[in-house]
């Protein structure tokens, strides 16, 4: 399997040939942020044409088709759209908070790209706590939320944006319980060292029960914590026109946009990274050739794969159930999801104490 | 009808009676309200149909249709004043809840005051409104568009009578001072058209609601006075659009009645499969719809699958594929298209299994039994004092459906069952509907291979004129008892077209069911009473 | 220069002069080739990109739902993403009767929008008043509140009009000058003020 470390090593070694270390190093933070926007905008225009091609399957349309070879350049023109799309400025706002929200939003998402598992060592950054950066920087984005919603001056947005700090405080719990229930098995925190723990046996085979039981957790929390449907009530179409970003207008409102589909896709990456080895192939113990054989599938194209096959699971949700309501999710959460998460956590102790995993 | 004619005429000998068309019993202002309370509890008249605001110029006045839930018989009071200046009547909204309302749309068009409604505001036209429409002198050149904003009151006036008999103005609070309200609609995804709340809410529970009508309302009423006959029919198609051969169908039947034409059976069973047909396509959006709401869209693209065949089987004969004019006077528009019996009988077909899809996808879901059951319960007292008619009646067990009580048609010869419910909840309402498609197939299945061979069209004078005299005719739409009052003075226009459409009470009803529930739950109330926006402001 | 768009040939539109009087208003107008190439790319990116705010009254809106749904199925073009916040969307599509009442909401909705908006008049109702002509309580065409790029007849119109009005309308987006402002802006500011209204703020 190719490993990425040796071509970043002999990037930074050309770098360093005819520059003092700290340039070199601010060079490539700033060669990484460039390529990070350009991932990170390509993944959304990406994500939004998915979404909407997957919907269009599931409500027997074709979706689009006409912008580019079948309808790949919609999301461009969508861009392009709203690059240019005025900016209202409101009245009686509180201006700087109102515009900071969006960026917020995006920024928790750029920062938990730093620690996702690209590829083979492609990874911009492997702490030792990466799992816990990634929980903590996640979390940022509902105070944009919150602001947005606070700073925009409007009832519906209010609602909308109490309604989702309700809901992502609450499932916060969740998604951080299975992480822990998964952390446990590994015995690591260090994204790559998980990664690295599923060399011969993804964990969603290797934990079995308790980790199957995680991953639905996961997914649910996960769902949740993107405000995706049947979990959209911050912004809740038939009830609050656009929930929390109702006021935002052109480039401030894509940011939203963008930031939906961003977190739709670290949620699957790090379902990836957890359960399904990251960019770790499709390995089963004791089949010597079907290893090899996987292993010539690039490492970026293992991890971008998984995550958007369990975005498809997730978009699946939003297309197909109906919309719960505000006491119900916190109820789910708070009754059955976090009990059941506990035990679990329980369990998977007790399989990692007396080695009952594969 | 005679021993109940006996019976007033012993409680109230200054009453007078009418036997040309209901049994109207006409009488003095001052004794309405006892003769309405006599009505409702001692001879079970407990169900208000509705009220007819009238203008006859020398005087003006008021028709209450009255009708026994038990033996569906009819009854109506007329109370008149002669006061044009100052015209007023007393309230009967202590006895029905939804005379509330009807009192406040006749104030809105006839400016008569109803002494004793808690909340005498205008109900279709803006606050700042000068004069009254549905008067016969009034000048339109009064009520320019306007160019800014509407002003909005948090004040009602009510009018008090005191012991002394002197009528006093006074104002009441709509909403406290402190209430956190919220404003849903005009222009919002979920009133279905624009309808307005004003919602106080308490964090996400609801407190009160304040509806306000008359966003689309484009005085059907008053444009039909200048029009003849024949034309008064297309604006039939435009009210409840769902509904537009059942309502063409009302109107149609009320002046062949009134003008004794008959219609061959040919008409009669193309009619009759007309409505059902419609009536399936108008539940099948209901359900995409209410789906919908709730955050379920992909339901909307099965269901609509099922109403564009319908709308093609209507679009080869009638030529549209809504508001279809097709109904006439003594017939319909054009004959039968060739294809039609063969596509009615491809849709039958295709539609058990369609239903059946629909329950696997939504019904059994837990969520949507979460969201459904228990929710906006309504009784049947409630339902019959609010006046809501139609499948949201009959999901809280009132078996109100006008085809079973006033037959009309060839309906007494059909075999089909009156599906009723009794939890009354949203779920009750969304299950008597689907049940009712299955229903309307039956009746289709029944017809379709007897549809007989006739003239298509009765004869019928060319300039139409009915006899003096008034008339009051229900058929059942998709969504309730809808109903005509006619009223001819012997020339070629109506005197008067009183429209009952059966969304006003739902929407009405909306602030009753969601007291105390959550701000999600009005959304499902609303889309399951499933009221149409233009045809409660006609 | 024939403005069309794909897979609908030149000579099948209807009304190629007006589009044509654009045409040739921008020519006179000359542009530097920089401005003039990123007008085409932003072009590009808005007539393919029409986002409706969902607005409908009465029975033309039914019909925008099913120019929606899978028979006509209006997301092969782009336009499915239906915004209920005004401040997102692209154009309103008055589907249906506007009333006094309704008049300075819809007004309000207008200018709630962000620029660049446009409008569609859909059915009789909006364009004229339609088939209630004589009634004392509707506007008799929207065109006396806010200005209006398309007028589309019908009562209500077929889904297939509904789409060749959008379609008008993208090919009218593509004969304008974003950073000139040739075409639009002035016009639209004109009218504004040849039809104030007051407690509506910018």
């Amino acid at each position: 399997m190719f490993d990425f470390s040796a071509l970043t090593n002999w990037i930074h070694a050309g770098l360093l040939s005819f520059m003092p270390e700290w340039l070199a190093v601010t060079t490539e933070c700033v060669l990484i942020g460039l390529v990070l926007l350009t991932v990170y905008a390509l993944l959304a225009l990406f994500y939004i044409y998915y979404e909407r091609k997957v919907c269009a399957a599931f409500q027997c349309r074709l979706g689009p088709d006409r912008v580019g070879p079948m309808g790949l350049l919609q999301s461009f023109a969508d861009m392009f759209k709203m690059l240019i799309k005025e900016l209202i400025s409101l009245k009686h706002t509180d201006k700087f908070l109102f515009a900071l929200a969006p960026y917020l939003v995006i920024l928790a998402s750029m920062l938990a790209f730093a620690v996702l598992p690209w590829g083979n060592g492609l990874q911009i950054i492997d702490f030792n706590i990466g799992i816990f950066f990634l929980i903590a920087v996640s979390s940022i984005g509902v105070l944009g939320i919150l602001l947005a919603g606070w700073s925009s001056n409007n009832k519906f947005t209010l609602i909308g944006a109490l309604r989702s700090g309700a809901q992502m405080v609450s499932y916060e719990l969740s998604i951080g319980l299975s992480v822990l229930t998964m952390v446990c098995l590994a015995g690591t925190m260090s994204v790559g060292g998980i990664v690295e723990e599923q060399r011969d046996l993804w964990f969603i085979f290797s934990g079995h029960i308790p980790a199957i039981i995680a991953f639905i957790i996961y997914l649910i929390a996960g769902t949740a914590e993107t405000n995706r449907g049947p979990f959209d009530l911050p912004e809740a179409e038939s009830e609050l026109t656009a929930g929390y970003h109702t006021e935002y207008s052109g480039m401030h409102f894509g940011f939203f946009y963008l930031a939906e589909y961003l977190n739709l896709f670290i949620v699957s990456g790090v379902a990836a990274l957890l359960f399904f080895g990251g960019w770790m192939p499709l390995h089963i113990p004791g089949w010597e050739s079907f290893n090899h054989i996987m292993d010539y599938i690039p490492s970026v194209i293992w991890f971008i794969g998984k995550a958007v096959v369990i975005s498809f699971i997730i978009i699946w949700f939003k297309w197909t159930f109906p919309r719960l309501r505000i006491d119900h999710i916190l109820s789910l959460e708070w009754k059955y999801l976090l009990p059941i998460n506990l035990v679990n956590l329980v369990l998977m102790v007790l399989i990692v104490v007396y080695g009952l995993h594969f | 009808m005679a021993d109940i004619q006996e019976r007033i005429a012993g409680q109230f000998p200054e009453a007078t009676f009418d036997t040309s068309d209901v049994l109207t019993v006409e009488i003095p202002d001052s004794k309405l309200h006892a003769l309405a309370r006599f009505l409702r509890d001692e001879l079970r008249f407990d169900f208000l149909v509705t009220i007819v605001g009238m203008d006859w110029v020398e005087k003006m006045g008021c028709i209450y249709y009255l009708q026994s839930t038990s033996d569906h018989s009819r009854i109506a009071i007329k109370a008149t004043t002669a006061d044009r200046e100052n015209p007023m009547l007393h309230s009967i909204a202590d006895l029905w809840h939804i005379a509330g309302i009807f009192e406040r749309e006749v104030y809105d068009f006839f400016g008569i005051v109803f002494i004793g409604n808690p909340d005498m505001r205008r109900l279709f036209l803006s606050i700042d409104w000068k004069g009254y429409p549905l008067r016969k002198d009034y000048d339109p050149s009064l009520n320019p568009v306007p160019t800014e904003n509407e002003r909005q009151s948090d004040f009602t006036d009510t009018y008090v009578e005191h012991s002394d008999g002197k009528v006093v103005k006074e104002q009441a609070r709509v909403f406290e001072e402190d209430d956190f309200v919220v404003n849903i609609g005009p222009q919002h995804p979920a009133t279905h058209g624009v309808l307005r709340f004003r919602t106080a809410v308490d964090g996400e529970t609801i407190r009160k609601i304040d509806v306000y009508m008359g966003y689309i309302h484009r005085g059907i009423e008053k444009i039909c006075e200048g029009l003849t006959y024949p034309q008064t029919l297309h604006f039939m198609d435009r009210m409840d659009y769902f509904s537009a051969h059942n309502y063409h169908h009302g109107l149609c039947m009320t002046i062949e009645q009134a003008a004794g034409i008959e219609v061959s059976r040919r008409v009669q069973v193309i009619r009759v499969i007309m409505d059902e047909l419609s009536r399936i396509a108008s539940h099948c959006l209901f359900i995409g719809t209410f789906c919908m709401d709730l955050g379920a869209t992909t339901m909307l693209f099965y269901t609509l699958r099922v109403r564009e065949q319908i709308l093609d089987i209507m679009d080869k004969t009638c030529g549209a594929r809504m508001t279809f004019n097709y109904e006439t006077i003594g017939g319909v528009m054009q004959d039968l298209h060739p294809d039609f019996v063969k596509d009615v009988k491809e849709l039958l077909a295709v539609l058990p299994a369609n239903l059946k899809e629909y329950d696997k996808l939504f019904t059994g879901n837990v969520i949507t039994r979460n969201r459904m059951e228990g929710v906006g319960k309504m009784s049947r007292e409630d339902a019959i004092t609010w006046s809501v008619t139609g499948p949201s009646g009959r999901a809280s067990g009132w078996a109100c459906d006008i085809r079973k009580t006033h037959p009309y048609s060839i309906y007494p010869e059909l075999d089909f069952e009156q599906v009723v419910m009794h939890e009354g909840d949203a779920m009750a309402r969304f299950k008597v509907r689907m049940k009712e498609i299955e229903e309307s197939a039956k009746i289709i299945a029944q017809l379709i291979d007897n549809i007989p061979e006739g003239e298509i069209q009765a004869k019928v004078a060319k300039v139409l004129k009915l006899p003096v005299g008034h008339w009051f005719r229900t058929v059942e739409g998709c969504r309730g008892a809808f109903g005509i009052y006619l009223e001819s003075d012997g020339t070629v226009n109506p005197y008067r077209l009183k429209i009952v459409p059966p969304c006003l009470p739902a929407a009405a009803a909306v602030d009753h069911l969601t007291r105390g529930q959550k701000i999600a739950d009005l959304i499902t109330i609303g889309g399951s009473l499933d009221y149409i926006v233009p045809d409660m402001d006609r | 220069m024939e403005v069309t768009t794909k897979s609908m040939p030149y000579e099948a539109w209807k009304d190629n002069e007006y589009i044509e009087s654009l045409v040739n208003e921008l020519k006179e107008n000359g542009t530097n080739v920089i401005v003039g190439s990123f007008d085409k790319l932003i072009n590009w990116g808005r007539s393919n990109s029409i986002w409706p705010l969902t607005f409908a009254t009465s029975c033309c809106g039914i019909e925008f739902v099913s120019l929606g749904a899978a028979r006509f199925d209006m997301a092969r073009f782009g336009w499915e993403v239906a915004r209920s916040s005004p401040r997102q969307a692209d154009f309103i599509m008055v589907a249906g009767t506007i009333v006094h009442r309704m008049a300075p909401v819809l007004r309000r909705l207008y200018d709630q929008l962000a620029e660049p908006k446009y409008v569609i008049a859909t059915g009789s109702c909006a364009v004229s008043g339609g088939p209630f002509k004589k009634s004392y309580h509707v506007v008799m065409g929207v065109d006396k509140i806010i200005p209006v790029d398309v007028y589309l007849p019908g009562c209500p119109p077929r889904p297939e009009a509904m789409i060749y009005a959008i379609m008008q309308l993208s090919r009218k987006m593509k004969v304008e000058r974003f950073f000139g402002g040739v075409n639009r802006k002035e016009k639209q500011q004109e009218f504004l003020k040849e039809h104030p209204v007051e407690g509506v703020e910018d």
